[in-house]
């Protein structure tokens, strides 16, 4: 089995052969240690797209706005993932984004995943029909589990999701309520005690 | 009183940084304080009669247990090579994770004398290898096996049986991820688990020399003497695989370098000095002249430095035994500024490591502090402008912004990796071809290519725009972030230019593990001890850590 310390350093190192900078290739490298930490196959979709990169028609995007449209090529996973990385604060505001057409997007996956944790916020990411929600970069929720390449998406879809309660105010009350007998009810005498007792508030 | 912490432009030039020495702070030191009370056993020693075999020798302390397993195995004289390019040794080792069961011994005997070559797993922690010093091994053998002492001069001259010349950890050829064993407090210092390897690899040396004496004569052989034991160490024989590491770990360089400047200037703020504290701190370093003295070395760049060295401790030692009195308000601060004045940087360092002596309370606390979680930093903070990146550079890279890259003498080198032993290496770059697959080391260079850029940049601007169209660049906008909040994070040197003596980016690793007696060979590798005059294992109970002047 291979140590994520040398999935990072040949990560790194391939991409930087492949022509990345070295500063994109560190971001790769801590980026297929990530997707392998998640069981996502990094190494095959990275090997597969620096082996085919030359001969694919790539574009590179500066500025994401909310919708990304190419002509006749795709989007560079790795430089798209680095931008949004840079960009999520900026991005906050713009609850949807799309992203038309991108090449071997599971690279562009772990970015979202950082950017997820940068603003504390679920960055739910849909490529094509596979789902994918981004937990704060600690886990990530998926309908995809295959072990497989995925060479290309026509839209990768992103929604910035705002910290909400996953139920409702019902339920949080009920269990709420039940929580309340670990508690004992205090004599007047103890109540005297506490912090605070015994002193006027207006002084 | 309150000491500033000393300019990093000063402490992080490359010659100051060669300068360093051992101290309390170093890794085999603190690695002896915490494995102290642990209990040391030889679980298994099944050698031949001329020392070849598997042993495994283990530190325990309640459910935890590290086993080191070695591996000795014949070897001929053509073949035996202390380059990196080598690919057989005398023995090799690996340090494993708990007890090993037969089968564990068995898979990694067809895989750690492979070395670089075999695949280890997450069970094993480090990897290491070692050639026996021949001379003195086959001399020890001769004189015991016939009931008499080693020549204990020839002993001190070369200071160790064996050497290694590699030692492996965090994740190397399988190896476990540091991320596996890091909540583990007695490992919190940085190379723990590396200096347990060749602390343990120390005692297998001895016990292999007094097997094969015994064998030789099993009715007339004697044992190795415990002391003369203790004065062996284990050699090291150190090339440029190091010097990367320190640029490519800047936090944990930062931990290392500000854990001593906090010492130096806690112990400078100390009002009031004990007599005992004083006394101490005089004993240390009369006694460590000896380590002085007996430090051999042929290379020219080395003897200057030592008789510089011995030449201003001795003046210093006369100084503080005829002029100095302790008894004054801030003795060592008054030291200091004194040593700055009339010493060579050498000299300076020397003494800065001797005064952490006394003060255990001041450095101990530090120790755990010396290792660092590097992926939190990783991230760049995109929201920052323009000028503020600039500001950062105006003011942690002021030297460095001076230097004129278009110079040739201050371009002249590259760093790259050997394609044959994926080892780091320095070459001339308009001497030499690969300077297209430079390696990203040229910091200074980057860090003013950088600033030059931003100059012409709008102030205004994220550095999410910034990185969008000058992504070559953002290898040194990750570094500047990071000196911002690390300020002894980088070197403030020229690791490119004409002038630049790699051993010295080596040293200043080395004197944070705790070696001795830095040998150059040339100006790229370097001969040293590890471990000379330390407790045997029997004796860390109750050892003396003042062990190094001893």
């Amino acid at each position: 089995m291979k140590s994520l310390s040398e999935i990072d350093t040949i990560s790194k190192r391939s991409s930087r052969a492949a022509g990345y900078s070295w500063g994109i290739a560190e971001e790769v490298g801590k980026n297929i240690r990530l997707l392998e930490i998640f069981s996502l196959p990094g190494i095959k979709n990275l090997n597969d797209f620096l082996k085919k990169r030359k001969k694919l028609k790539l574009e590179n995007i500066s500025l994401i706005t909310q919708v990304n449209e190419t002509k006749d090529s795709e989007y560079c996973p790795i430089i798209a993932g680095a931008n949004f990385l840079d960009q999520i604060r900026s991005m906050e505001d713009l609850s949807e984004i799309n992203i038309r057409s991108m090449s071997f997007p599971l690279l562009f996956l772990p970015f979202v995943s950082r950017a997820s944790e940068v603003i504390g916020k679920r960055i739910y990411l849909k490529i094509d029909e596979k789902e994918f929600l981004m937990n704060f970069n600690n886990n990530i929720y998926s309908n995809h589990f295959k072990n497989e390449i995925i060479k290309s998406s026509k839209n990768v879809y992103l929604k910035i999701l705002n910290n909400c309660d996953s139920f409702e105010e019902s339920e949080w009350k009920e269990l709420y309520k039940l929580s309340e007998e670990t508690f004992v009810e205090e004599n007047e005498r103890l109540k005297q005690s506490g912090a605070g007792a015994g002193l006027t508030d207006n002084d | 009183m309150n000491v500033s912490l000393r300019d990093p432009n000063i402490v992080m030039k490359l010659s100051r940084l060669g300068s360093f020495h051992q101290s309390r702070l170093s890794f085999l030191r603190s690695f002896l304080k915490e494995f102290k009370d642990w209990e040391y056993k030889r679980d298994l020693f099944e050698l031949n009669e001329h020392g070849y075999g598997t042993a495994v020798f283990s530190f325990k302390k309640k459910n935890r247990v590290y086993s080191l397993i070695c591996f000795a195995n014949e070897l001929d004289e053509d073949e035996r090579s202390d380059r990196v390019i080598a690919t057989k040794w005398d023995t090799a080792f690996t340090l494993f994770d708990g007890a090993p069961t037969k089968l564990d011994i068995e898979r990694l005997k067809n895989e750690v004398p492979k070395q670089e070559f075999g695949r280890l797993s997450y069970k094993e922690l480090t990897l290491s290898r070692a050639n026996k010093s021949v001379r003195v091994f086959n001399h020890v053998v001769e004189s015991l096996s016939n009931g008499v002492q080693p020549d204990k001069e020839l002993l001190a001259k070369v200071g160790y049986l064996y050497r290694t010349t590699a030692v492996y950890g965090s994740g190397k050829f399988g190896l476990a991820d540091r991320f596996r064993i890091k909540n583990r407090e007695e490992i919190y210092g940085p190379f723990r688990l590396e200096m347990m390897l060749v602390y343990l690899v120390r005692q297998f040396t001895f016990d292999q020399v007094n097997h094969v004496a015994k064998n030789k004569n099993p009715k007339k052989a004697v044992s190795l003497d415990p002391e003369i034991c203790k004065s062996l160490g284990i050699g090291n024989s150190t090339g440029l695989g190091m010097a990367p590491f320190i640029v490519n770990h800047p936090t944990l360089l930062n931990n290392w370098i500000y854990a001593r400047e906090f010492s130096l200037k806690k112990i400078r703020e100390i009002k009031n000095a004990a007599m005992t504290e004083s006394n101490l701190f005089k004993d240390c370093l009369k006694k460590s002249i000896k380590n002085i003295t007996s430090w051999n070395t042929e290379s020219e760049y080395q003897i200057k430095k030592i008789k510089s060295l011995l030449k201003d401790l001795n003046q210093f030692i006369l100084f503080l035994d005829n002029e100095f009195d302790f008894n004054q308000e801030y003795p060592f601060n008054k030291l200091y500024d004194y040593l700055e004045k009339k010493y060579e940087e050498e000299c300076v360092e020397y003494v800065v490591s001797m005064m952490m002596e006394p003060y255990d309370n001041i450095v101990a606390p530090l120790i755990k502090k010396m290792s660092s979680e590097e992926d939190k930093y990783f991230n760049i903070p995109t929201e920052r402008t323009v000028f503020e990146l600039k500001t950062i550079l105006e003011g942690k890279y002021s030297e460095i912004l001076k230097i004129d890259f278009k110079k040739k003498e201050n371009n002249l080198n590259f760093w790259f990796i050997s394609k044959n032993k994926e080892e780091p290496r320095l070459a001339n770059r308009f001497d030499e071809k690969g300077s297209d697959l430079e390696q990203p080391l040229a910091i200074a260079r980057d860090i003013k290519k950088l600033y030059e850029i931003l100059s012409a940049s709008k102030n205004s601007s994220s550095i999410a725009m910034f990185l969008s169209n000058n992504n070559d660049l953002r290898h040194v906008v990750r570094r500047a972030f990071i000196v911002e909040k690390f300020p002894y994070s980088e070197i403030q040197d020229n690791t490119i230019g004409k002038e630049i003596v790699p051993i010295d980016m080596l040293r200043l690793k080395l004197s944070f593990f705790g070696a001795l007696k830095f040998d150059p060979r040339s100006d790229k590798w370097l001969r040293i001890c590890m471990f000379q005059g330390a407790p045997l294992p029997g004796q860390l109970k109750n050892y003396d850590e003042h062990w190094v002047y001893n």
